[in-house]
């Protein structure tokens, strides 16, 4: 068990992993700021058409996506039942007010997440996490103690996951199986913590018998590239937020959240 | 920073009146050492479980951390230099090959240290691809490392080593968790790269003929400080054999203790039948199992690393569900509940089937070597004066009573090893199923071990014991089930080569 290495076979899978992550920006920033259902829709539509453009469709209607797709309309539906009160009253129980402000709001809501997290989920899925590290160390110049170390402690998630089931096996071979599923699973979360100590300290010694953290500037056996294909990813993302944004105004719905 | 030929010029290690005192210690680990190492001497390291063997070794290599971490008393010099200022100087590999896996692909993995010595990278692939090959690891360097058994982990570490250059090797315990053949493979390696580099050489191993055709000295540490012997392999076996036996040195053609016929009484436990097992459901590792379980004797499951022997034992024990086949539990075994043994109660297997896991770190539970006995006799709700009675007997046998208040983390591998035997038996289970059970453990606690095993065989527990040891097999078990090294369709899709 381990994190998956993805480099091999996706779409833009080999784009340097910074500019991903920076061509999402513009769009999260414009979606901040504005309240309305153009904007994200218009934001929505572009995404799908592109990332089925490059051949990320699968990826896109895959069930790695459904976290999204669930999670985005129950933000929605608590700001249909608790959102700001306005217009008509549509139904009263309690401390729920549902009135049309705040359907309208809770529907917004909804198309902002989708927007703003579908991009990220299907990009964050085609980053390899030792590109990601190679990206946050060369291209962006970030300490290579840090990127390395949290690279490192990424890995040792797999062995968690290995340690976690062979955790519950030995409760069960030691008699103590049989409780309640919370009781035990807090008594074996401290025991997985401190298997991943351990395994951290004697991960930490190999990795400075093999000269980590010495005095010498560190080199990197992979190049991470900055050409015209991250150019032309980031202006793409650029390109969706002011679309959203261009078609939100001239339909008169943008709606600056603070005024 | 020296160029890459100063750094693969071979090391001289010098110790004067060297020792460690680990923090919260009061004893040190290691004290009262003078000894030099010439430059491409191939040293085999000996010394009891404790006498500070891997404490030495960390020292040279510089990584035993700073005043937080331990006290350094004496001076240790490698080519004139405080260890940690010659970082780059020498490769260390460990004992555990999963824990020093760095990267997530092999080619990544070994270039490591490579990126850390700032090395150019025009320079990096060509010397990864040529330590790939000298420790004969046939592998693409996009191959992930996850997928790898521990014998091509532990050639992978010693690449990630080798292509450092170093001037001197050190080895802790490279070979104690792999099958035979893994252990010849990678001794070969370490042979062939010594050879070409003409590296100093520094290897712990307690069985000393596997090193023995390659070193040319040998160095034993008095666990009671300094040195216990010191020279020529040959000389030193032969001159100090009894002190060597004494201090767990487990010597060449030695067979620390052999079991006496098994009783004659015997019934069957456990039936296998077509068995398939595996740890996730539609992906058996091994199918077509036969297998039988008497009281009264010793079984080992033996074969190479990954053909599924641990999954067949924690199925035995009653952890696992089969996944195809049968395995039936006798009436003596079952004693009144159905002869499935997974379906019983967590409770239900105490008193029926004890497990031993391969690490015994994952079944410790408390804080304190008397809780960890306790815990079973609790679960079974027996009563405060049999519970003690029984968890002292254990103390004394085990030679664990002046441990009876530390924590099991802290103990030594030898004492977890005991400790984790010794709560499987707290309850008196009818079969004992163990995985590894002598594995990295030096003569003195293999004996220990066998006897105590052999004398619950004597009283009638069936025991089942998955290992890779030759002389375990040879001297200690009754019978002998070989899982071969034919893959099933499932393992081969999923690609992997480990269990």
């Amino acid at each position: 068990m381990s994190i998956a290495s993805v480099r091999p076979g996706l779409p833009l899978a080999r784009v340097n992993p910074v500019a991903k992550v920076a061509a999402t920006v513009p769009l999260s920033i414009v979606l901040i700021l504005t309240l309305d259902i153009v904007s994200a829709t218009v934001a929505i539509v572009c995404e799908i058409v592109l990332f089925t453009l490059v051949g990320l469709g699968g990826l896109l209607w895959s069930p790695r996506t459904l976290p999204v797709w669930i999670a985005a309309p129950l933000t929605g539906i608590s700001m249909v039942l608790y959102g700001a009160p306005s217009g008509a009253t549509l139904w009263d129980f309690g401390v729920i007010h549902v009135t049309e402000g705040s359907v309208q709001i809770g529907v917004a809501t909804t198309v902002r997440v989708i927007a703003i997290a579908l991009p990220a989920v299907v990009l964050f899925l085609t980053i390899d996490p030792t590109d990601l590290a190679d990206g946050l160390a060369q291209t962006l110049k970030l300490p290579s103690r840090f990127v390395l170390g949290a690279l490192a402690a990424l890995r040792l998630v797999g062995s968690a996951v290995d340690d976690w089931r062979i955790l519950n096996l030995a409760r069960r071979a030691r008699g103590v199986g049989d409780s309640g599923v919370i009781r035990r699973s807090l008594g074996q979360a401290f025991s997985l913590l401190v298997l991943a100590i351990r395994r951290g300290g004697t991960l930490a010694t190999a990795m400075e018998a093999r000269g980590f953290g010495a005095d010498v500037d560190r080199t990197y056996a992979r190049a991470a590239h900055f050409g015209w294909t991250e150019w032309t990813i980031i202006g793409v993302g650029c390109l969706v937020a002011a679309a959203s944004a261009t078609v939100a105004i001239l339909v008169g719905s943008w709606n600056v959240i603070w005024s | 920073m020296a160029g890459a030929e100063a750094r693969s010029a071979p090391a001289a290690v010098s110790a004067r009146e060297w020792g460690w005192r680990h923090a919260g210690r009061r004893a040190p680990a290691v004290h009262g050492l003078d000894l030099d190492i010439g430059p491409g001497e191939r040293v085999l390291l000996l010394g009891a479980s404790g006498a500070g063997k891997s404490t030495l070794l960390h020292g040279i290599a510089g990584v035993l951390g700073g005043e937080e971490d331990g006290e350094s008393l004496g001076r240790l010099l490698v080519d004139g230099r405080p260890p940690s200022a010659a970082r780059g100087r020498s490769g260390l590999v460990l004992q555990d090959p999963d824990a020093q896996v760095v990267m997530a692909r092999v080619g990544d993995d070994v270039a490591f240290g490579l990126e850390n010595l700032g090395v150019p990278r025009g320079e990096i692939w060509p010397r990864v691809a040529q330590a790939l090959a000298s420790v004969g690891l046939d592998l693409p360097i996009e191959h992930s490392t996850a997928e790898l058994s521990g014998g091509q982990r532990q050639r992978l570490a010693l690449a990630g080593v080798l292509a450092m250059r170093p001037g001197l090797i050190l080895l802790d315990e490279p070979t104690a968790n792999l099958d035979p053949e893994g252990v010849r493979d990678v001794r070969d390696a370490v042979a062939r790269v010594a050879e070409e580099t003409g590296a100093t050489l520094i290897v712990i191993e307690h069985r000393v003929s596997v090193w023995l055709p390659i070193v040319d000295r040998v160095i034993a540490i008095d666990a009671g400080g300094g040195l216990l012997a010191d020279g020529p392999p040959g000389e030193v076996l032969a001159a100090r054999r009894s002190e060597l036996r004494a201090g767990g040195v487990w010597l060449p053609d030695d067979v620390p203790w052999r079991a006496s016929a098994p009783p004659t009484a015997t019934s069957a436990l456990l039936t296998g039948a077509a068995l398939s097992v595996g740890r996730v459901a539609g992906e058996p590792v091994r199918e077509g199992i036969e297998l039988e379980v008497d009281s009264g004797r010793i079984l080992a499951v033996t074969g190479p690393n990954g053909v599924g022997k641990s999954t067949l034992a924690l199925t035995m024990s009653g952890l696992l569900k089969p996944l195809g086949g049968r395995l039936a539990a006798s009436d003596a075994l079952a004693s009144g509940l159905r002869d499935e043994p997974w379906r019983w109660r967590s409770r239900e297997l105490l008193a029926r089937i004890g497990t031993v896991f391969q690490s015994p770190e994952h079944q410790f539970l408390t804080g304190s070597v008397r809780a960890e006995l306790e815990v079973g006799p609790r679960a079974l709700k027996l009563s405060e004066q049999s519970r003690r009675a029984r968890v002292d007997e254990l103390l004394d046998v085990l030679r664990l009573a002046h441990l009876a208040a530390a924590n099991p983390f802290t103990l030594s591998g030898g004492e977890k090893r005991r400790l984790s035997v010794a709560t499987a038996i707290a309850t008196r289970p009818r079969l004992l199923v163990l995985d590894e059970p002598t594995f990295g453990q030096d003569a003195t606690t293999w004996r220990e071990l066998a006897k105590l095993l052999v004398g619950l065989r004597d009283d009638g527990v069936g025991i089942v014991a998955v290992t890779h040891d030759d002389a375990f097999v040879e001297a200690i078990a009754d019978r002998r089930l070989v899982l071969g090294r034919e893959v099933t369709a499932s393992a081969a899709r999923a690609g992997r080569t480990d269990a």
